[in-house]
């Protein structure tokens, strides 16, 4: 039935393969007419073993290049291809996402920023308002919401300031009653132009910081993919002690962020005990981070080819104890929470995304795995020292507010298992380090981590002094604001706010 | 369940655990200071004399880990004050930064002294000092027993928080919200990025009009702001003024 032809393995010359965190030179990267560019990469998609980790336009005088990237999660390869489109030109491209939903935030995203215009794209809104946006007449206080003119309906706007303390975002729901018939999102309140900052501040330390300002609740996550990203760029291969502090410290912050939330959890459905409790659990976590770094978010513990702060045995002995402490009464508050009737009553069958909503819409990380999906970057594209733990991702089938929760609970028992596994073999102290050298000239280079949310994808592109021409990041959040806003259709809204929790999504993340 | 008392007792004496970078101090030692200056991601340090400007500051440490016999900070999480100044330590000055009773409003010790309700607005914050500021309410800083306590409605507010460096799109937000919360009313900035712009000033998608058009009660400085930084920080607004009704 597919009228389109079927790529196979012959055609990958069209593309080039690369592997997570390495760099290539950016000539290598095949320039296709446009609709074979499309071709190729929405007939991949079409496989769940295929996803779009990344799909951007970068500036090169009138004209823009597309490049898009595919992650095979078989073969633990990505797929990098490119088109080069002159906006002003032609305004009649068919669309990636007419094909798969799964692109339609970036195409919106190219659409806002280089101007081109689909014939075919469904929902071609603005995405987050960039100060660089191409349509400057355009404004967020004139977003074009969806509307249902009717009598029995009614709408509720809610934000861009919400009731706790939280970032902005607006949604308007339409609802026939108590039902929400639709709910649509804006974004775009918390951009701060990043993308453009990481080429204007020159300095490592400088984008280093930025890195771990585009989400604080994902400062290990982003910083991460950051340093990997400028050690490929620079051909630096980070030593054993690097990767190890690396490694724990993003199960630190997975541990610590899923137990912030399942306190939040407990606290959208007024269950005092669980919100306390589980609140309480998350202090000693982070504050772990305080004694390691100086910082309970983490920030200044990544930094590319450096670190200031050595995981120590005294720290892994530290760490143990806090686990130790940590187990017993999460384990007991776990059983007191999930045996409770009427906190099962909100969760159950709350807020679902099936499988299949799920994977045309191309979500990632623990919204995907709680929807039945594999989607985890250290099991797929392996990174770190994740080779070691011979990790095995966690799937949930219900794709429920219950599900969302229970795979948070599971997520840190084994967090906390690897944590055990690894701080038996600490690596001694690094000595004589390798400093950095300056990055590669004309290169691109990629980079994915699996945080706490999910997927977080860092690309970047050198030019002949190597100076940085382009930087790109995508949080997870980029792909899962959709699910979010079709979980909650035929739900009532006084469920929404545990729906939103439940997929607890950026919006700084996404804004950049 | 048996989860035992997890509140700090006293959140002025309290001491940080691990690593905390506080309060620097600045010797007269000799250094590169051109190399010092050149080396912060947010220019917060100046030289003549060489100086740290924390409403600047990442906290990151790299000035210390360079320059150890230069800069040093310390422990000393009490960094919030009132007067913008007070937040740029020099070489060779060795005090604490504290608030001055002087600029306090009369109408804050005579309205918040025993409650003080706040509505916060993130303003491209990165959720750090949203997270942190959402933990000064739980059970461990329980800020609630002093009656400062985190509202929804800026009709309930007797002032707001701004966190985040401000963003072009939350500049109208921002002064509806503010514009709905009664008079009298307060303004608190929480972190770095909301004192200065931290690591995004200079960005082109940033709109900071409201901070010059508004007089700011509290600058709280952190990368995020550490909860005790806070509540200490607000204690002292409410309790150190002298009481009066009048402006």
């Amino acid at each position: 039935m597919n009228p389109y032809k079927v790529y196979g393995p012959s055609d990958m010359m069209r593309g080039v393969t690369m592997k997570n965190n390495t760099a290539i030179p950016v000539k290598e990267i095949p320039v296709l007419q446009y609709e074979d560019f499309l071709e190729m990469n929405c007939s991949l998609i079409g496989e769940e073993t295929h996803h779009c980790v990344n799909y951007f336009g970068v500036h090169y005088g009138n004209s823009v290049r597309l490049i898009c990237c595919l992650a095979d999660d078989k073969d633990a390869t990505l797929l990098i291809s490119s088109a080069e489109i002159n906006p002003e030109e032609a305004t009649n491209y068919p669309s990636f996402t007419a094909r798969h939903l799964s692109f339609h935030a970036f195409e919106r995203e190219l659409c806002e920023n280089t101007g081109i215009s689909y014939i075919d794209h469904p929902w071609l809104k603005p995405l987050r308002y960039a100060f660089n946006r191409k349509n400057q007449g355009e404004g967020i206080e004139n977003y074009p919401f969806y509307e249902i003119k009717s009598e029995e309906l009614h709408e509720v706007g809610v934000g861009p300031i919400h009731a706790g303390i939280i970032e902005p975002g607006h949604f308007r729901f339409i609802c026939n009653g108590e039902q929400i018939l639709h709910l649509e999102i804006q974004l775009g309140y918390q951009h701060r132009g990043i993308e453009s900052l990481f080429l204007t501040k020159k300095r490592l330390l400088q984008r280093a910081t930025l890195s771990e300002s585009i989400a604080g609740d994902s400062v290990v996550g982003h910083a991460l993919a950051f340093a990997n990203l400028w050690e490929s760029l620079c051909g630096y291969e980070p030593d054993e002690d690097l990767q190890f502090a690396r490694t724990v410290a993003s199960e630190i912050e997975r541990i610590a962020i899923h137990t912030g939330d399942l306190s939040a959890i407990c606290t959208d459905i007024g269950y005092q005990l669980g919100s306390a409790v589980f609140g309480r659990l998350r202090t000693p976590v982070i504050n772990f981070f305080q004694e390691w770094c100086g910082n309970r978010l983490a920030k200044g513990l990544i930094r590319p080819g450096n670190s200031h702060f050595h995981f120590s045995s005294h720290l892994g002995n530290h760490l143990k104890k806090v686990l130790d402490d940590y187990e017993p009464d999460f384990d007991e508050m776990w059983k007191e929470f999930h045996t409770l009737p009427t906190a099962l009553g909100r969760l159950e069958k709350t807020g679902v995304i099936s499988r299949d909503l799920s994977a045309s819409i191309g979500t990632v990380g623990m919204t995907a795995r709680a929807s039945g999906i594999m989607r985890d970057i250290r099991t797929t594209h392996s990174y770190g020292l994740y080779n070691l733990l011979t990790p095995i991702s966690i799937v949930k089938h219900h794709g429920d507010v219950y599900s969302r929760t229970k795979i948070r609970h599971d997520e840190i028992v084994q967090s906390s298992y690897y944590l055990r596994k690894i701080i038996g073999r600490i690596p001694s102290v690094a000595v004589n380090r390798r400093s950095l050298s300056a990055p590669a000239h004309e290169r691109f280079a990629i980079s994915l981590t699996e945080g706490w949310r999910g997927e977080i994808c860092h690309c970047a592109i050198t030019d002949n002094k190597g100076e940085l021409l382009h930087y790109k990041v995508k949080d997870p959040s980029l792909h899962n604001w959709l699910a979010l806003a079709l979980a909650v259709r035929n739900n009532e809204i006084s469920d929404f706010p545990i729906c939103n929790k439940s997929f607890d999504l950026s919006y700084c993340g996404h804004d950049l | 369940m048996h989860q035992g008392m997890q509140t700090i007792p006293d959140v002025e004496n309290a001491e940080i655990p691990g690593i905390f970078r506080g309060t620097p101090v600045i010797t007269k030692e000799a250094v590169d200071v051109h190399a010092l200056v050149h080396l912060c991601p947010t220019d917060a340090i100046s030289a003549n004399p060489v100086s740290i400007d924390l409403g600047k500051c990442t906290f990151c440490g790299a000035c210390a880990f360079t320059f150890p016999d230069k800069i040093r900070f310390t422990k000393d999480f009490k960094i919030a004050t009132n007067d913008r100044n007070r937040l740029v330590v020099r070489e060779g000055e060795a005090k604490p930064i504290a608030l001055d009773p002087g600029l306090i409003r009369q109408e804050i010790a005579g309205f918040f002294k025993g409650s003080l309700k706040l509505r916060q607005v993130s303003a491209g914050g990165d959720n750090s000092c949203e997270l942190e500021l959402n933990a000064c309410g739980n059970v461990n800083f329980d800020m609630g027993r002093f009656g400062i306590e985190f509202v929804a409605s800026p009709r309930h507010a007797d002032g707001i928080v701004i966190t985040g460096p401000l963003t072009e799109s939350m500049a109208a937000p921002l002064q509806r919200c503010y514009d709905a919360i009664p008079d009298p009313k307060i303004i608190i900035l929480a972190g770095t990025d909301a004192i200065s712009g931290g690591i995004f000033s200079g960005s082109a998608a940033l709109n900071r009009s409201f901070l010059s058009n508004h007089r700011i009660d509290l600058y709280v400085p952190g990368n995020p702001v550490h909860p005790l930084t806070f509540i200490n920080g607000v204690l002292d607004l409410i309790r150190s003024g002298r009481a009066g009704l009048s402006r």
